[in-house]
């Protein structure tokens, strides 16, 4: 196989499996979601409602697609894919395995390392809020403008705190390139911890937690959409399969999250105190790889629906203070911590 | 109470209005419990304004009640406020017997206070319930909720209806205590609870929740008693007044229970209010329960009234505790089957009216968090 058909199989590879964990986290949602609530949840399409996404799917895009006579059409079309494809495209440079090697040639669980991925994927996100305001904006209703405008005084106030979190882990390891973060939190670090960047920055980890809350977009911050207050926030007047890219981008973006939690606290697929290349083979290793990876990944997205499901959500200028008076001060402090450190014992 | 806040008396001097967007919240929007509405002036998401529009549900039940006579009258009841029909009808049969001029026998007045008492406890589980679903906290509501289906099972097997009731009749009540109330009431006071403390653990305590309600739209007595606030909403702002306590009725000054009261009337006060009441109601069924067991089994549960009702031509007020607070019927009669005039004080009027006072100031969220406090029930509020 040439080498640009490697590349295109691994593109298809991760853009499906990325939907398919995205679809399931829809059903685990619900089905958790009543495990929690003393409910059974959708239990009738398929085998435990297995099928229940598929079933949204279809209705979703069967449904009649509105546009609203005064919204300003091309925004308003622009919107739901404008927040649901950077998520996809942030999946690009996450190692989702370590690399597996077949018919000779060594192939790297990874669409592309870039060396920048860690910027990469901050613009990314940042992007994707976009899709919000402009959905927001060009709805051309008041309950839509202020879940956008609460949108956008979200984004000023975690995004801040995040890149402070995630400066520290590039100033402990030297690189912004995700795959080398990963290969340098294999091993151990005062004889019994795993180098893992949680083990190594716990504060810096709590502060990119809230922080990739709050970028979800989920209770606790589900402020551009809190359903009580603004009716659905930003994607009111979305109807069909519009709406259902916002709820579905969602997904995704939660998908993407928890597998940059993994790679830069977690040791992504690595485990700890085992190194599974020494007694595997090459194409099993890759596959054990990935598969650790996606567990690990799977304990967040799980974590993701166990704290929403348990505290009620903020006011904004709450969230504002809790970002601006809290998280950046923490993470400031936290910064100059480590930059110490990694000047004194370098 | 965990945090210490100034208690401020809210003015109500001119604000100074710039540009503001007028934004019209209800009566379709899915925080407006019923079919409330709220026309709010806002300036960015701070609160200018709040008008709210009394009289959507207007359905003329106060003039229904000329043509009807005293006994039809009583399902019309149930519709006020739905979440405790049971304390509508006893409210409304106690006035009556008082206009006639009659006594109930004692068991019949135990078997509508342990009703009356269950229909509080549900109740207060859907205002709290509802408060935590509009503060994003979805999960106690179900614990709640579930608690409140037991409760309508206990209403169904007494009287066969579960949400409009029509509970008893002017003299009594129909039936006994079903026989399964008596395997089932000492399981569920725990289920009940096990339900409040879940809820408790979830909510109290939360960092996230205490932020949300404490301080927020705090209302001083003074000026809770000048807008003629009574119920939780009153006890909320630490004045302790109870009709079950300063005006008994039926039998509560035979038993013993207290008055939760606040300090501040924030929404966490109300919220706490609430879930002690919760409290004290399952200490007064429990009472009345034991005096229900002490009265021999054939003691009867109706009074003898004639077929039509022909009370004697004059005029009457009765008020009750209902879950919302004082639930009053004014009946006026000129001997004739059908009362000349019915005229009907619901608790959430009286609160509702100040809802421009209380969330002046404060933003949209805070504005979605009292009104869920508040427990505005539609039916009652515009009858």
């Amino acid at each position: 196989m040439a080498d640009w058909q490697i590349e295109l199989i691994k593109v298809v590879f991760i853009w499906a499996w990325a939907l398919i964990i995205a679809v399931v986290m829809t059903w685990v949602e619900r089905r958790a979601s009543a495990m929690m609530q003393d409910r059974l949840g959708p239990n009738r399409a398929g085998p435990f409602g297995l099928l229940q996404p598929l079933a949204d799917g279809i209705k979703l895009f069967t449904k009649e697609d509105i546009i609203p006579e005064r919204a300003r059409k091309i925004l308003f079309v622009l919107g739901p894919p404008l927040f649901a494809l950077p998520a996809f495209s942030a999946y690009a440079v996450i190692p989702f395995g370590d690399k597996i090697v077949i018919g000779g040639k060594e192939i790297i669980l990874q669409v592309s390392d870039v060396n920048i991925g860690f910027l990469f994927i901050l613009a990314l996100s940042a992007i994707a809020v976009y899709g919000l305001v402009i959905g927001g904006w060009a709805s051309n209703s008041k309950y839509s403008i202020l879940g956008g405008l609460r949108a956008t005084a979200q984004l000023i106030s975690y995004e801040v705190p995040m890149g402070l979190a995630l400066l520290t882990i590039v100033l402990l390891d030297g690189t912004f390139s995700l795959r080398e973060i990963v290969l340098q939190q294999q091993g151990t670090f005062l004889g019994f911890l795993p180098n893992w960047g949680f083990f190594k920055q716990p504060l810096g980890f709590i502060i990119f937690l809230v922080a990739a809350y709050a970028e979800a977009n989920r209770v606790p911050f589900d402020l551009p959409e809190c359903e009580s207050e603004l009716v659905t926030g930003y994607h009111t007047e979305y109807g069909s399969m519009r709406l259902g890219l916002y709820l579905f981008g969602e997904y995704v973006n939660l998908v993407t999250l928890s597998a940059i939690t993994v790679c830069l606290f977690f040791g992504g697929w690595s485990l700890p105190y085992v190194d599974m290349s020494k007694f595997l083979g090459p194409v099993s290793y890759g596959i054990a790889s990935f598969f650790v990876f996606f567990f690990k990944q799977a304990f967040f997205l799980f974590l993701f629906v166990w704290v929403r499901w348990t505290v009620p959500r903020f006011r904004y200028d709450q969230l504002m203070g809790l970002g601006w008076k809290a998280l950046i001060p923490l993470g400031l402090v936290n910064l100059f911590i480590t930059a110490l450190l990694v000047q004194l014992t370098t | 109470m965990a945090k210490e806040i100034e208690t401020v008396c809210i003015t109500t001097g001119p604000t100074e209005v710039g540009d503001y967007v007028t934004l019209n919240i209800g009566p379709i929007h899915p925080a407006m419990h019923g079919t409330l509405r709220v026309i709010t002036k806002t300036d960015g998401e701070t609160i200018i304004s709040a008008k709210p529009e009394i009289g959507y549900l207007h359905r003329g039940v106060e003039k229904l009640g000329e043509n009807l006579t005293y006994s039809q009258f009583l399902p019309i009841t149930d519709r006020l406020n739905y979440c405790s029909a049971i304390c509508n009808n006893v409210a409304y049969e106690m006035a009556v017997e008082k206009l006639l001029g009659i006594e109930v026998p004692p068991k019949a007045q135990l078997i509508r206070m342990i009703m009356m008492e269950l229909a509080r406890i549900a109740d207060h589980e859907v205002c709290v319930g509802i408060l935590g679903v509009d503060l994003g906290a979805l999960t106690p509501f179900f614990y709640l909720i579930i608690q409140r289906e037991e409760i309508y099972e206990i209403f169904e097997w007494h009287h066969g209806a579960r949400l409009t009731n029509s509970m008893g009749a002017i003299g009594g009540v129909e039936a006994d205590l079903p026989d399964r109330f008596h395997e089932k009431w000492p399981r569920m006071r725990d289920s009940i609870r096990k339900a409040n403390d879940d809820t408790d653990k979830l909510l109290t305590h939360n960092r996230i929740w205490m932020d949300r309600t404490v301080g927020v739209n705090a209302f001083c007595g003074d000026d809770a008693l000048n807008w003629g606030f009574t119920g939780p909403m009153l006890r909320a702002c630490g004045v302790k007044r109870d009709l079950r306590k300063n005006e008994p009725y039926l039998l509560y000054d035979k038993v013993d229970f207290d008055i939760p009261a606040g300090k501040h009337g924030d929404v966490f006060d109300r919220y706490m209010v609430r879930m002690l009441e919760m409290e004290q109601s399952v200490k007064i069924i429990d009472q009345a329960y034991a005096m229900y067991k002490e009265l021999p089994e054939d003691a009867p549960l109706m009074k003898k009234v004639p077929k039509i009702l022909r009370p004697p031509a004059g005029q009457i007020y009765h008020a009750i505790e209902s879950p919302n607070g004082e639930l009053g019927f004014f009946i006026r009669s000129d001997g004739s089957d059908k009362p000349y005039r019915i005229k009907i004080r619901p608790p959430c009027y009286m609160v509702y009216q100040a809802f421009d006072d209380l969330v002046k100031g404060e933003m949209i969220s805070d504005l979605i968090a009292c009104l869920s406090s508040l427990n505005v029930i539609a039916g009652e509020l515009d009858r």
